[in-house]
This record gives structure tokens, sequence and C-alpha cells, in this order.
């Protein structure tokens, strides 16, 4: 009994193992199947492989380049290591199982720095600080190119930054800030939540009601996302142009969101407008209003606003049971890339801090298309 | 009765009861003084035009459904072991997401569904019984033996997944997580049911009780009396597993949706809260899962009122320490023991006058 017990706790040990290492070979390999299914989808992505093969040999490098500003979507294109030598970059992220958002994050930083492109990417992916700042130390000494990095704290990075400085190393921020001088980085490529927000109230304002009253559910009270995006909506508060009927925080749980919404219906409280900062507690509010008969939607009584884009969620923006979705852009790998092309070709950059541009999806005007351009996950 | 009821209150069978019938009391009156219409139940008809019960009280009893059913195996482990297992919320997790998974490949059909859930309370059950042997083999703390799968289930969840937040959606799923069309009554709701009857056949039908109590008091003594201390740790993790997966199968089904992240995000501190709440010693040995289960209910109810109240988000959290604060100090043996030295000075007194 004994001897069985044991080599079940083995096996299932290594199961554990196995799962937990597996995650980043597991999502690099998706990564590059989607990679090349995408490929084959759309014409501009067939310039951008064109160009990359043409790139490897040395002479086509400049045929490459005005190939790819004569492609439709020149964007695509831009990033794509055209110096012919292999460009090294160290990248320290969150793993991507910390969210949806993280996932597509992680995803479009290995297709863009992949091999094709020209570049060699090692990566390193932890939720903390400490293992983040040894990995960068290490990449370092291995004597990359650049280094990326989104850090897990926003403090504590100033000795390996000054260090990345001195061997020469040009280091780009993405996702989030760092708390540091200014001249520690070449620059930082985030989102910007406060605008997410006034892009969302903005919207909200611009729709025929009478009077808004919101149920207003926030994520893990202090995180930028709830910073940002409730800021937004008190402004309008305390302008008196919005009412916020409940403003209570989920912490991005959707099942606590569906209760909060309950405890709202309950109370018997009117309102038309949910404000939910992000997806799930979204569909957790819908939950609460099917179950208790109440209409949303295009053609409902309440309108229904979420954040951060997901697939499922843009599907509910088109089959008109949601409103508005706003976008928190999880693709900042294409801008850095860029960035390093211009510093490898003898230029500068412009600004320290680069915004991603992020939209909010609207029910009235959503596509198909768009449901595939923005929607992140599966 | 009234002697009897005395007797067993000091025997501790009600006494146990006591602490969470007087936290749900509290709640009650609480509830009663500041809007009475916070107890109000109605009926409406959801989206589908079925006929539903709302209120806050169905808010209450739905809601809980998750948390009491895994308070009702936590306790067993809390009485066996003489600690508590903190990955049940990551279990549910990986529970859900083999769930997810199995369906998500084809049709979703009355069977692939109940298939569904027994493959994911067998994946929960061997999740539990790898708890189980470290805990009973190996002698290993069970907070620490947990931590394991508490650290790692989350992510294990999220590879069985292939990313983040799968949706599935069937009305199969909708009733087992909302309401079976027709039936005013939430579905989760029947199976705590369901699960407490369970509990409550097992109890009376073999000598589970028995035993969990007589290893959680001595294990020693239970070995030397025939009782393998080993298997009955085992069982009470197991049977924690196969909670954790039909809440983890609840969770899922509500919103037709699995986000590793979130999925009954710290369901286990509420559950030891349940468990201590409920009258459990959390150093094991005698236990009531009906206890548990009124903690439990306690809990939500609690949220739910704090939610009513529209407690600003930032302070929510703070409200609900100085209650669970005040809900413990009722509850711990130096208030107890206070009130039972009072309770015999009165009886002394009242016999001493009735003497004179």
């Amino acid at each position: 009994m004994k001897r069985f017990l044991v080599l079940m706790l083995a096996a299932f040990m290594c199961f554990a193992l196995a799962a937990c290492s597996s995650d980043s070979t597991e999502s690099s390999a998706s990564a590059s199947e989607e990679a090349s299914a995408e490929a084959t989808e759309d014409a501009a992505a067939e310039a951008t492989e064109e160009a990359s093969a043409e790139a490897t040999t040395d002479d086509a490098a400049a045929e490459a380049t005005e190939e790819a500003s004569a492609g439709e979507n020149a964007d695509t294109n831009a990033g794509v290591n055209t110096t012919g030598e292999t460009i090294t970059v160290g990248i320290i992220n969150n793993p991507p199982s910390e969210s949806g958002y993280r996932e597509a994050n992680v995803k479009d930083f290995e297709e863009m720095f992949s091999a094709e492109n020209g570049y060699d990417a090692k990566t390193f992916y932890s939720l903390k600080n400490d293992e983040q700042l040894s990995a960068a130390q290490q990449f370092i000494t291995d004597g990359v190119d650049y280094l990326l990095i989104s850090a897990a704290e926003t403090t504590g990075w100033d000795s390996v930054l000054e260090s990345a400085k001195e061997n020469g190393i040009g280091v780009f921020l993405f996702d989030r800030m760092i708390d540091t001088d200014e001249d520690n980085y070449e620059a930082a490529v985030v989102s910007d939540m406060p605008a997410e927000g006034d892009t969302a109230v903005t919207w909200l304002l611009e729709q025929p009601l009478d009077e808004y009253n919101v149920v207003h559910i926030q994520g893990v009270m202090g995180s930028d996302a709830q910073l940002g995006r409730t800021a937004a909506l008190d402004n309008a508060a305390a302008e008196g142009k919005v009412n916020i009927v409940v403003q209570q925080t989920a912490s991005w749980d959707e099942a606590e969101a569906k209760k909060i919404v309950e405890a709202a219906i309950n109370s018997g409280d009117s309102f038309n407008v949910i404000y939910a900062e992000n997806d799930g507690m979204a569909r957790g509010a819908v939950a609460a209003l099917d179950e208790a008969g109440i209409t949303h939607g295009t053609n409902g009584d309440v309108i229904i606003m979420g954040f951060d884009t997901n697939k499922w969620a843009l599907q509910e923006l088109l089959n008109g049971n949601w409103n508005y979705d706003g976008q928190c852009s999880p693709f900042q790998a294409a801008a850095i890339a860029e960035m390093i092309m211009d510093l490898e070709n003898g230029g500068t950059i412009a600004s320290k801090k680069v915004v991603s541009e992020e939209k909010g999806l609207d029910a009235a005007t959503i596509t198909a298309e768009d449901v595939d351009t923005y929607g992140i996950g599966s | 009765m009234a002697k009897e009821l005395e007797k067993r209150s000091r025997s501790g069978s009600l006494g146990q009861l006591l602490v969470p019938i007087i936290a749900l009391a509290l709640i009650a009156v609480f509830n009663l003084f500041r809007d009475p219409s916070f107890f109000s139940v109605g009926m409406t008809n959801d989206s589908q035009g079925n006929p539903v019960l709302t209120g806050n009280l169905i808010s209450i009893l739905n809601g809980a459904s998750e948390l009491a059913i895994i308070s009702m195996g936590m306790t067993l482990v809390t009485a066996s072991s003489k600690g508590q297992d903190i990955s049940v919320g990551a279990i549910a997790a990986i529970a859900g997401s083999v769930f997810v998974k199995f369906l998500s490949g084809g049709d979703i059909t009355g069977l692939s569904v109940t298939l569904g859930i027994i493959l994911c309370c067998l994946v929960a059950m061997l999740c539990g019984a790898f708890n189980g042997a470290l805990v009973a083999y190996f002698n290993i703390q069970p907070m620490i033996a947990t931590l394991i799968l508490y650290t790692t289930g989350r992510s294990i969840a999220y590879w069985i997944n292939g990313g983040a937040t799968p949706t599935v959606s069937s009305p199969i799923i909708t009733a087992i997580g909302g309401f079976i069309p027709g039936c005013p009554i939430p579905t989760p709701v029947f199976v705590v049911i369901v699960f407490g009857v369970l509990f409550w056949l097992i109890f009376r039908f073999t000598n589970l009780r028995l035993y969990t109590q007589a290893v959680g008091i001595n294990q020693d003594a239970a070995r030397l009396n025939g009782i393998n201390p080993q298997t009955v740790k085992m069982l009470t993790f197991i049977v924690l597993g196969l909670c954790s997966a039909v809440a983890g199968v609840i969770a899922v089904s509500r919103l037709s949706l699995i986000n590793h992240e979130t999925i009954l995000l710290e369901i286990e501190m509420d559950a030891i809260l349940a468990v201590a709440i409920g009258g459990n010693s959390l150093a094991g040995g005698k236990f009531t899962v009906v206890g548990s289960v009124l903690g439990a209910y306690a809990i939500q109810a609690l949220t739910t009122t704090l939610y009513a109240m529209r407690v600003p988000s930032t302070a929510v959290k703070a409200y609900k320490a100085v209650v669970i604060i005040l809900i413990v100090i009722i509850g711990s043996p130096v208030v107890k023991d206070a009130v039972n030295r009072m309770m015999a000075k009165r009886r002394q007194k009242t016999a001493a006058a009735k003497g004179e």
C-alpha cells in the first residue's frame, strides 16, 4: 500500500512539475502555430514573411524594406530586423498564466521577437520582483543587446538599470512603469488607464439617456487599472453628469460582481448603466440581470460596459447583449521593435513615454472583423 | 424539555451550534432594524420567462452554496488532521478546468455533462488523495502539504485550459449554475441539500464520524483501538477533494466561464472561517458539520448585508473584519467559560433562594 502510494505521489509530482514547466513551451508552441496560421490568412502578413525571408540574404535587405513599406499595412512589417545581424533581446515579463491580458502580451512579444524576424529572444517570466531582478542581471552578463522589462514591482530596479547602461544595453519598459530616473531607459510603452476610463465615460455620455444611473463594479482596489478606470467615472459623477448608484469592488471576481448586482436589484435600486472595470465582472453582472429578467444591451434597459476586449466579450457586443468594451492593448512589441530598429539605424527616440493606442468598441458599430482584430484570448 | 436542552448545551452538541446561530441572529437582527425589506422574497420572471424567486435571502442561500459544500469537507479534514487544507480553491480551479475542457470538445448533452462531472470529481479526488497522502503517510503539517497545490494548482488549471477564460455555453450548464426551467429555486441550493443528506446518511450508517473524531483527539489511542489513522485522514482529504470539485462545477456553471485566477478566490480562508464560526475546534477532534454550514451562510449573509448597506469599497474588508472579530470572540473559550460561570452562579443563587 505504502509503495503504491509513493509511486502515485511521484507520478503526481512529475505531472505537476511538467504542468508548470511546460507553461512556457506550450504557449510558445501555440504562438508559433498561430503565427503561421495568421500568416496564411492575410496578405500583409505574407509580405512580412517574404521580407524576413529575403532579409536573411544580406544584399536583399534594402529590397525587403522597400517591399515592406509597399505592403498594404506597413505597420505589420515595422520592427523586423533589417540590419542583417541577429539582435539578442532579453525579455522579462510576468507569467502568461497571470491573466488573459498577460497571455496575449507574452504571445505578442514572442511573435515579434522571433527568429524569423531576425531576433534572438531570451525570456524570463515571474511574478516576483527579486527573481526578475536576478534574471535581468543574468541577461546583462550574457551580453544581450536590449533588455525589455515589464516589472512585477515598480521599485528596486535602479542598480540593475544602471549596470545595463554601463554595459551599453538599451532598456525598454513595457506595460508597467518603473520608479527610476528617465535616463536609465530608452523608452516606455504603456497603457494609459485614465485615458481608457475617459474614452469609456465620454462614450457613455454620448448615449441618449435621460439620466445616467450607474452601477460601478471595481477591480482590485489600488491596482493601476482600477485607479484609472474609476477616476474617469468619479470625475463625471463629481461634475454631476452621472449618478453612481452603487460603487463596490469585486476584486476582478466574476461571481462577486454577480452578487453585487443581485444586492443592488434586491434593494430596489433603479439603474440603467453597468460600468464594470473588466469583462469578467461585466459578465457576472449580466448573469444577475438575466436572472432578474432585466433586459440589457443594444435593445435593452441597461447599458453594459466592460474592459479588456476579450474575444468572447466582443462576441457579446456583436450579438447586441453588451454595449461597450474598452481596449487595454497588450500589443506593445511592435512599437518597441520599431524603436530598436530606429536606434540600430542610427536614429533617436522621440519620446520617453509611448502610450499604446487604445479604442473603445461600440456594439452599434462593431464588425466580425473587429472581434478577430482586437479580441484577445480564444 | 428545557432541562434536556440545558444538558445538551453543557455536553456540547448544542453548545457548539450556539456560536453560528448567534452570528446569524446578530446579522438578522441588525438587518431587521436597518431595513426590514432586506428579508423580502419576491417572484419574478427571468430573461427566458421562467418564474424565479428573488430577494436577499435567496441570494445568500444561493451564493453561499460553494462555500457551504467546501466547508462540509473542510470540517472533516480539520477534525481528523488537526489542520486545514488551503488548496481547495486551487483544486476547484483544476476541477473546473477539467470540466470545461471535457465539454469544449463536442456537443454538450446530458450524458457528456454527467461524464464531465464524474471526470472532474475523480481528478479532484486524486488531488485530495495527494494532499491526504502527504499528511497521513509523511506526517507533513496539513497547511504545508496543501501549500504545494495552493501555489501550483491555479497554474495547472491554466495549463489545462490552454489559455485564459475559456467559455462554455449550454442550457444544461446554465441550469446547473442557475435555475432549472420551471423551478423557482436556484439549483446550487439543491446541491447543498443533497450533500447535506449524503453526509447525514454517511454519519448515520457508518462509523466515519466516530473514527474521524477518534483520530483527531488521539491518533495513537485510535490506532491501538484498531482504527487506521492514515486511512481515515486519506478519506477525509478525498471527501474534501470531491466537495471542491462540485463547488468548482457550480462556480463554472454560474457564468459558463472558467477564470483560473478568480474562480472561488480565497475560498480556503472563508471555509476555514466557516469551520471556526461553526464552533469547531481548529485543533481537531469533535466536530459539527451543521455548524460549519451555518457558518458559511453567516459569512455570505454578512457580505450581502455590506453590499446592501452600500459600504464604500475601500472599507468593505475592514467592516467584515470587525464583525468577524466580534463573532470569533463570542465563540472563544474565554467568553464561553465566563458565560458558563455566570450561568452556574445564577443557578446557585436561584437554588439558594428556593432553599430559603
